[in-house]
């Protein structure tokens, strides 16, 4: 009410735009609404559909809310994808901590103590990052197989922390990249050498970055399909392939496909949520993007 | 003293990125090399067989009836798929440029499903476009009906168009990596362009089309070569959301039952191969062009 005198006293022009804008901002508003409505619709279905009983769930019936709270779906599906989550969590955690103090020593050596090449070197590294995997698939199988790991969850954190190698570095490289290299120098004067400058000058200073390539690491690992479906066997299946596999027979109903589903987003889910702005910086940090 | 010290410093530095550098020449470039001599060869078995084949292999694969479907597949889900996700990230990073309350909350939620499964996805949305009619009508087509529109056949269609709503999924999925993207790059336009044009009289909309949109150009390109190279790649969505139907087939499916279904590992190579000169061909430029523009920075 009180700002109908200002209104009035401004010129007819500003008091248009002013209306223009209120106008614009709500209807942006609604937009956002009507996204944000999109991209919560398949976890909204997985969600009340998890949440039924075994009698209320019908496909006719998707859309309508649980009457209760009923945890029968979301029992059946943990039941069978326990293994394999306890699997994911056994390969995604030891290698994202490995590709971690691996990408850290490659981003320490590649940003702060650069050699003739050095430059080549990343950027050939940079292309194992882009690659199908597909292209590598078949040797990758034989030599699995060779040195006795095939069908292990060993083989598979061995495969995810070489195949990790390219974006860890690059993610600790421009990381370091920041940090000044008087800092550096500053350690050479005082007599420290190569790993005195890491471990006492560059270490203390990483923990941000330990935490965006452990936090992609993981998700990367977690969420993987082709490399766990060709080199792991039942015992050792991933979440991923579990989930597939119980989605592809007719034998497991849709509703505990779907509590499924999201039991199986869950980690991540989980993660992002908590620390998702490190988990932005490994996205963008993918796209070459620093 | 010093700078032997620093001399020092550098071979230490060489030889602890050496294991780094033996792995990727040995599973990167070497087995490509491997692959790429499988290609060559006329292994079709369980014991491997490198007898010289020349290219007949690859002869035989662009002959192939599947291979052109795989093709097509590609070439229509990578339409559908980088336009649609290119579309909508601009449209959410447009809507967000202006800081307001709750701004952060709707980022967040745009981009929580990069952090999730491609099965995931994969099996959440072969339930919302659940084809069936009738008694058992339900999904999305269950929402269209209550706006009098026909159920579709979504993934199921006649191909090439059922890959063409495989890409719904995988735009819901990837919108918000182009939406950052393009918000970053936004963000980094100095206010005072967008407001000198504003001062020289143009409208909002002039101002984006002016100013803004021509800044974006370079985020545009780096939108395109990502979006489009993992478009090249897809395969965890196709089968989380198919299995192996022909319908929805494209070369990395192929490369994959070929090879470890059929043991035809000669043609599963090729198509490797064909597949990473398509994406090399995308991605080499690419990592030119944004190695040299950071050296110039």
């Amino acid at each position: 009410m009180t700002s109908v005198p200002v209104t009035i006293a401004a010129p007819r022009g500003a008091g248009r735009r002013a209306w223009a804008r209120s106008l614009g901002r709500g209807l942006r508003f609604g937009l956002l609404l009507a996204c944000a409505a999109f991209f919560l619709l398949p976890i909204w279905v997985m969600l009340i559909t998890g949440l039924k009983s075994f009698d209320e769930v019908s496909l006719a019936r998707m859309w309508e809310l649980p009457s209760g709270i009923n945890l029968d779906n979301f029992a059946a599906a943990f039941e069978r994808l326990a293994p394999n989550l306890l699997n994911s969590i056994l390969l995604a955690v030891p290698a994202a901590a490995i590709s971690a103090v691996i990408g850290s020593m490659n981003g320490y050596i590649l940003s702060k103590f650069k050699f003739p090449g050095s430059d080549l070197v990343f950027t050939l590294f940079l292309v194992g990052m882009f690659i199908p995997y597909q292209s590598v698939l078949i040797p990758l199988v034989l030599f699995v197989q060779s040195i006795g790991l095939s069908g292990s969850l060993l083989g598979l954190i061995l495969v995810h922390v070489i195949y990790g190698i390219p974006i860890t570095t690059l993610i600790f490289r421009n990381y370091y990249a920041t940090v000044p290299t008087e800092i550096v120098e500053s350690g050479r004067v005082d007599g420290a050498g190569f790993f005195g400058i890491y471990r006492h000058l560059i270490l203390p200073l990483s923990i941000p970055g330990f935490a965006v390539v452990l936090i992609w690491q993981f998700t990367q690992v977690w969420n993987e399909f082709l490399f766990a479906l060709v080199l792991t066997r039942p015992q050792t299946w991933p979440v991923t392939v579990a989930l597939n596999n119980m989605a592809g027979t007719q034998i497991v109903e849709w509703n505990v496909q779907m509590a499924g589903a999201l039991l199986a987003a869950l980690p991540t889910l989980v993660v992002y949520i908590l620390l998702g702005r490190y988990f932005l910086r490994g996205l963008m940090a993918g796209a070459l993007k620093g | 003293m010093q700078l032997r010290r620093a001399f020092q410093g550098r071979w230490v530095a060489v030889g602890m990125l050496a294991p780094s550098m033996l792995a990727v020449a040995i599973f990167v470039y070497g087995f490509i090399g491997w692959t790429a001599r499988v290609s060559l060869s006329e292994w079709r078995g369980l014991l491997p067989d490198y007898t010289w084949a020349g290219l007949a292999n690859f002869v035989d694969l662009f002959a192939d009836r599947r291979f052109h479907i795989d093709l097509i597949n590609t070439l229509v889900f990578t339409s559908f798929f980088v336009v649609g996700a290119v579309t909508a990230g601009l449209l959410l990073a447009i809507l967000l440029d202006r800081q307001f309350r709750g701004d952060s909350f709707f980022r967040s939620l745009f981009l929580f499903p990069l952090a999730i499964s491609l099965v995931v996805t994969g099996v959440a949305w072969r339930w919302l476009m659940n084809p069936s009619t009738g008694e058992r009508l339900s999904g999305l087509n269950l929402l269209l009906g209550t706006f009098g529109i026909d159920p579709l056949a979504w993934h199921t269609s006649d191909q090439p168009w059922g890959i063409a709503f495989v890409a719904l999924p995988a735009v819901w999925q990837m919108a918000g990596f182009t939406m950052a993207l393009f918000l970053a790059g936004l963000r980094a336009i100095p206010e005072e362009l967008k407001e000198a044009a504003r001062v020289d009289g143009a409208s909002e909309l002039q101002v984006y089309r002016g100013v803004i949109l021509p800044l974006l150009r370079p985020v545009l390109l780096s939108a395109l070569i990502i979006l489009g190279h993992l478009s090249l790649k897809v395969f965890d969505l196709i089968v989380a959301m198919s299995g192996k139907d022909i319908r929805l087939d494209v070369p990395s499916i192929y490369m994959w039952t070929t090879t470890f279904d059929a043991n035809n590992y000669a043609r599963g190579a090729a198509i490797a191969i064909v597949l990473l000169i398509m994406v090399a061909v995308l991605v080499v430029p690419y990592l030119a062009w944004s190695l040299r523009r950071e050296a110039e920075v």
